[in-house]
């Protein structure tokens, strides 16, 4: 195996996990900050495919989709924290669990009956629709090369906001006592609505993101929900530094076992069985990952007991 | 635009329902409208509306049940539609996997099943029953026949990539048992994926000369539209499940030069088929895709069979579509001893028509093909 492929692979790898690392950060604040477990995540990563791929259509303007994204799934995560989930942060995790699944069901079923069944079409933006040609003869596409920055930069902007200001200060101060926070005179209900739209803008942002260069159809969040849950058990729930820590591992975990492991065993077996073996192995090692991390560190790496 | 849709064809069953006679035909259609690709169950429910109200027959009464892409709830629904709803033919399932868990138990009831897609190996072969009739074509033979085609024009060294199920394994199966050049490298990725930058970086460093996938649905849609910005310049091939109407729409651009094997492609030309895409696109307001095709083929063979038999006497109707030659959207309709289709499988080409991203054919990829396993049905 080539340097070259490698070194593409391990960029691979920091694309997808600065993508999960947009949807691990709302559903850690969330769990973290409230307690909640939020199974709809998912939907509102797909409501901002769904809103950027019907601006895109109308406007032909990707800008004005990615304003589009944000804004519907903030407002959808308004709408479902008053309707919903507020009703949900005294009882237990098993009525969350029930309530926000019901959610998805209502998301995707309301999503058809709005759209239709067939996928949408969202295209990336023609100034980075081509490889970049990054030294040492690497041709390394330009939109993979942006997701990489945005990321980077969201995730510097969502520390400074958490660490540095006074929303941040609140929203530290709540996931430690609420009560407290409560009784020195700041509007819980208000703050827990502003978390909730903050995370459901992430989801929807990486949503618009990935839809153009994925499929934007129906049911796309629930796959990356999955890994999202995984991300934020790895990092330590609550904990932003953790998200992106852990959402950073499984992009690469991911993206290098699918190339690694079947060259491995294509050592010591034949072709056709090392890629059906590795293969099969490459899809569960985000997983083993998490075991391995759970043995060591039972709170997550950046978990607080 | 959706919601007029459904609007019209639950009025539609409603007309075909309240017209129905006791000596007429009742069809229990069991197809995915929900949930995960629900767009081929619409298909295949469109399609087949359509050749039945076109016949102009009021004596086929048609329940119409959704599986949700389901097993258990599409082998609850067949027991309702044969014990309670007392129908004669069961057809619509979508997926190989549900057809496996409905079929056997449809026919063992003494009940017509007639396909509109699905066509899984163990029922062309070993398990094959006098009661099941498949208007589409056995899982690999689109397959078979790109690697037919790829033979014969100067395909030396592919790629494979296919998802790691069992549908994806009989794909890339159905490709090597007839392609004689060699296999580059064989990569199986996992059901659902939707990222496939490593893939594509392993097929830019790999020494092939032509990519060759099976990724239905989504998958295919990521993996294309990443493909056609990564820089990677390989050829690409497919059979047609990737480059149906209904996904070609999202993929755009990116999917223009790839070449996929089809049964069934618009513009095929008979006076049939030309009618077909015609109406279609004025009924619904969309290009027919090949799963539409499939529908619509399946409303004709039923009534081409009701006209010569009664469905009453099941030896007469079964014979009646053994022996079907009907004029189908494929031109004439024939079954082959393991009632799968005797059929030409074409190469086609995804062009650009105006603003609509579509496909043409450029050749025959496979004259006549007959699925493999037929020589291992015994009825």
């Amino acid at each position: 195996m080539s340097l070259i492929l490698l070194f593409e692979q391990i960029l691979n790898g920091l694309q997808s996990g600065v993508m999960l690392f947009l949807m691990s950060a709302g559903l850690t604040l969330i769990f973290g900050v409230m307690g909640l477990i939020n199974l709809a995540h998912g939907s509102l990563y797909m409501v901002g495919a769904f809103a950027a791929a019907s601006v895109a259509a109308a406007t032909g303007s990707f800008t004005l989709a990615l304003i589009a994204a944000l804004a519907a799934s903030a407002i959808a995560g308004v709408l479902v924290e008053v309707i919903v989930i507020r009703r949900l942060y005294a009882r237990d995790h098993l009525d969350q669990v029930l309530a926000t699944f019901a959610l998805i069901l209502i998301f995707s079923e309301g999503t058809r009956w709005a759209f239709g069944s067939f996928p949408l079409y969202l295209d990336v933006p023609a100034a980075l629709s081509g490889p970049v040609h990054l030294p040492g003869g690497i041709a390394y596409p330009a939109y993979r090369l942006a997701i990489i920055g945005i990321g980077f930069a969201v995730a510097a902007a969502l520390f400074l906001l958490i660490a540095k200001t006074r929303i941040g200060m609140r929203i530290r101060a709540g996931e430690s006592d609420r009560e407290m926070i409560g009784a020195l005179g700041v509007n819980i209900s208000v703050l827990y609505t502003a978390v909730f739209a903050l995370g459901a803008a992430l989801a929807g942002f990486a949503g618009a993101l990935v839809g153009a260069i994925q499929s934007v159809q129906v049911g796309m969040g629930e796959p990356v929900l999955i890994l999202a849950f995984v991300t934020i058990v790895i990092g330590g729930i609550g904990s932003i530094r953790g998200a992106l820590v852990g959402a950073l591992l499984v992009g690469l975990t991911d993206t290098l076992g699918r190339v690694l492991l079947p060259l491995a065993f294509g050592v010591f077996m034949d072709p056709s069985s090392a890629t059906s073996i590795g293969g099969a192995l490459s899809s569960m090692s985000i997983y083993i990952l998490m075991a391995g991390v759970l043995l060591f560190k039972p709170t997550g790496l950046y978990g607080s007991a | 635009m959706t919601f007029r849709k459904m609007a019209g064809a639950l009025c539609l069953a409603a007309l075909t329902a309240t017209a129905a006679q006791a000596d007429g035909v009742k069809v229990g259609m069991i197809t995915t409208l929900s949930g995960g690709g629900a767009g081929l169950g619409i298909d295949v429910r469109d399609g087949f509306m359509l050749a039945i109200a076109q016949s102009g027959r009021d004596d086929i009464e048609l329940v119409v049940e959704d599986d949700q892409r389901k097993p258990d709830i599409a082998v609850q629904l067949a027991d309702k539609l044969i014990q309670q709803e007392k129908v004669d033919i069961v057809t619509g399932l979508i997926w190989s996997n549900i057809a496996m868990a409905v079929v056997p138990s449809v026919t063992a009831q003494g009940k017509f099943y007639i396909s509109p897609n699905a066509g899984p190996s163990a029922l062309a072969g070993k398990g094959c029953h006098k009661n099941y009739f498949n208007v589409s074509w056995q899982n690999d033979v689109l397959n078979e026949a790109a690697g037919n085609w790829a033979n014969n024009n100067d395909v030396k060294k592919v790629f494979l990539l296919a998802p790691n199920y069992p549908a994806g394994k009989d794909m890339i199966a159905g490709f090597k048992r007839f392609y004689k050049g060699e296999i580059a490298n064989e990569v199986y990725t996992k059901l659902g994926q939707t990222d496939y930058a490593a893939e594509i970086a392993q097929i830019k460093a790999a020494d092939a000369d032509t990519v060759y996938y099976f990724l239905p649905g989504g998958m295919g849609i990521s993996f294309m539209k990443q493909y056609a910005g990564s820089g990677a310049e390989k050829p690409v091939m497919g059979p047609a499940f990737s480059f149906d109407q209904g996904i070609l729409g999202a993929i755009g651009d990116a999917a223009l030069g790839v070449k996929n094997t089809s049964h069934w492609s618009k513009d095929i030309d008979n006076p049939v088929n030309k009618a077909f895409v015609a109406d279609f696109q004025a009924e619904y307001g969309r290009l027919p895709s090949i799963y539409s095709s499939q529908g619509f083929d399946t409303g004709l063979l039923l009534v081409d069979a009701m006209e010569k038999a009664d469905v009453k006497d099941t030896d007469a109707f079964r014979t009646a579509l053994e022996e079907t030659q009907f004029a189908s959207t494929r031109g004439v309709f024939k079954f082959a001893p393991n009632h799968h289709p005797i059929q030409t499988i074409y190469m086609r080409e995804v062009i650009k028509e105006g603003d609509v991203v579509t496909n043409k054919i450029i050749g025959v990829a496979s004259e006549d093909h007959v699925d493999a396993y037929g020589v291992d049905c015994k009825m």
